[in-house]
């Protein structure tokens, strides 16, 4: 069994409630942090841990935090992105909803060593009913005296509130979320300036994952170094994954970063298989906007390594033959699964999402969508799937925000390792009418690895 | 039915003022999403032009700038719904596990296709993107619950739930 640092607790009746969740030795992170450190402590501590953001982009969050303008006599903020929308992740959720004490005391002891007095947690609106579990436990901490004025009596204020956002993807992305939390519509801003510079109300912010912030927790209580044990390389620590697609045991686990994939998938600990007995033809390991990968690559890269559920491994081989950490969702496909409707699928998301600023994405994920739709319906032509990379190559790496690269990874990917399942969408339209065409007989690929 | 004034009660709007205190001097803009959510709730689930101006007045900023947030965010209903919208996450993890299905069969239930409202003003079937049930799927949210691993038996329970129930079905936990 691996170590879980966040989610140990999480079967213990009650463990929402501070009183639980206190007697679990729940906020002595914040004890130690306000009591004995000083806030540049914590945040060297956060360094020392190796800890990378954990929304996706896997960025040393105590680096980030070490970016932070401090002009004095301005407010500096922490902000917790709670916006949880990424196809196939639903950790946060999870975390949020069984431990919410866990993130207000990540954000106590984080907000501690930023020098923010305000802080927020954004979590999208679909979340409402965890958006009340949360401004629960936030009631129970100023009643305890956990927030408000004079924490524990250091002279320490802390003001920390839910807002909640209204159905956006892209206010996941940090800069849409500031706009979004400022009351405006969450279109992405030109950086720089960068958030540590200009954020939130154009003050200096920080802006981090739910789990990120959750992790601050372990840190500080048993130090960076030693949360930096676990791990392989610069995959520090454990890592919350969201399982679903074709599994047999679909949900959220906390894994070292040390196991390998084909642990994770096929383990009673974990997935425990390939649901209906059948074989994973493919999956997408971190998130709708990382690249898929058929079996083979998936389980071993291609210098025939073993590959782990770390970052680095993860992404062995670059797009070419492998994928991204990303999220933490965790997607698997069975023989059953069509790869030509699940990009279509992805594209219709993406398209959906658009905040319609840059027009690379506007137009380019509408395109996408639609030559998908008639290469998935029988009426697509072979110089679509040309069409289709010359498409997403022009959204790529232009425009303001990373949507757009994140609706163009999916679609590459897909023809990169599937592009004979494509060809066979136009060489025979009578056979894919049935929606669920592969369903009887599965597309076998006489190589499923690199084409393009 | 009779005409309900566009004006919250002095309760909410007490509400209101508070939830604009969370935010610093002059910045009570950022209110704006969340009593949003709380003008669509009171106001039978949907944001007409009335309802978004007294939300300006309320903020006292000018009427365009609550329409460009109303319109850019999916939750919020540009036009009148049921009392209970039926929100199908339709993205790849519930669809490899029975979202179209699921759909399918509403419609054929309800006999009404996505985008519909029943003739008795009870049920909306819509189509969102992924709610991060992935695990859980296929699902469909109803106001602000969640209903996960739906078969048809326990689809057929929600509804018969929701009818006996008959009531406005709403985001808000404020």
């Amino acid at each position: 069994m691996g170590r879980k640092l966040l989610i140990e607790h999480v079967h213990v009746p009650g463990i929402e409630t501070l009183e639980v969740y206190r007697s679990k030795g729940g906020y002595t992170s914040v004890e130690k942090a306000i009591k004995t450190m000083s806030p540049e402590a914590v945040v060297e501590e956060v360094k020392k841990s190796g800890l990378r953001g954990r929304g996706g982009a896997g960025f040393p969050t105590g680096l980030k935090w070490s970016f932070l303008a401090k002009p004095p006599g301005v407010a500096r903020y922490l902000v917790c992105n709670a916006d949880e929308s990424e196809p196939g992740t639903f950790k946060d959720r999870y975390l949020m909803e069984k431990i919410p004490h866990a993130l207000i005391e990540g954000m106590i002891t984080s907000s501690y060593a930023l020098g923010a007095h305000t802080s927020y947690i954004y979590i999208r609106g679909e979340y409402f009913y965890v958006a009340r579990i949360l401004e629960q436990a936030i009631d129970e901490a100023y009643a305890a005296g956990w927030l408000g004025k004079n924490i524990l009596g250091s002279g320490y204020d802390l003001d920390l509130y839910v807002h909640i956002g209204a159905g956006a993807y892209i206010c996941g992305e940090e800069t849409a979320l500031l706009e979004s939390l400022e009351g405006k519509r969450g279109n992405p801003r030109i950086k720089p300036p960068f958030p540590a510079i200009a954020g939130l109300y154009g003050c200096p912010t920080v802006v981090n994952n739910v789990e990120t912030i959750a992790a601050v927790v372990p840190i500080v209580n048993e130090g960076g170094c030693e949360y930096a044990k676990i791990g392989i390389g610069k995959s520090t620590g454990t890592k919350l994954i969201s399982a679903g697609g074709h599994l047999n045991k679909p949900g959220v686990y906390e894994i070292e970063m040390s196991i390998s994939v084909e642990e994770f998938i096929y383990s009673d600990e974990y997935c425990g298989g390939i649901s209906g007995g059948k074989k994973l033809k493919a999956c997408v390991p971190g998130g709708s906007s990382v690249p898929i990968l058929p079996a083979d690559l998936l389980l071993t890269t291609a210098n025939g390594e073993k590959r782990m559920m770390t970052y680095e491994s993860l992404s062995d081989g670059g797009f070419a033959t492998g994928s991204m950490m990303g999220s933490g969702g965790f997607i698997a496909y069975n023989e059953t699964a069509c790869i030509v409707r699940n990009t279509w699928n992805f594209s219709r998301f993406y398209h959906h999402e658009s905040c319609g600023q840059c027009s690379p994405c506007r137009e380019g994920t509408g395109w996408m969508e639609k030559i998908l739709h008639r290469l998935e319906n029988g009426h697509g032509k072979m110089e679509d799937i040309d069409l289709l990379w010359d498409i997403q190559r022009k959204i790529e790496g232009n425009t303001i925000c990373p949507l757009g690269d994140a609706a163009a990874w999916p679609v590459a990917a897909a023809i990169r390792h599937f592009r004979e399942e494509f060809e066979y969408h136009v060489k025979y339209p009578e056979k894919i009418k049935d929606p669920n065409h592969f369903h009887k007989q599965s597309f076998l690929s006489s190589k499923q690895s690199v084409t393009i | 039915m009779s005409i309900k004034e566009t004006k919250f009660n002095s309760e909410t709007l007490a509400l209101c003022h508070k939830l604009m205190k969370r935010y610093p001097e002059g910045k009570h803009k950022s209110a704006l999403i969340p009593i949003l959510h709380i003008a669509q709730a009171e106001f039978d689930g949907w944001l007409s032009s009335e309802t978004m101006d007294y939300v300006a007045s309320i903020l006292k900023i000018q009427s365009i700038e609550v329409f460009e947030v109303a319109s850019f965010y999916s939750m919020f209903n540009l036009k009148p719904i049921g009392k209970c919208m039926l929100e199908v996450c339709r993205t790849a993890p519930c669809w490899l596990n029975g979202a179209d299905e699921l759909v399918a069969y509403l419609e054929k239930k309800l006999g009404i296709k996505v985008g519909e409202t029943t003739k008795d003003g009870m049920f909306t079937i819509k189509t969102v993107e992924c709610l991060g049930s992935c695990g859980t799927s296929p699902m469909l949210q109803c106001g602000a619950k969640y209903y996960e691993n739906l078969t048809n038996q326990k689809t057929d329970e929600l509804l018969e739930n929701l009818k006996r129930e008959n009531k406005r079905q709403t985001y808000t936990a404020y």
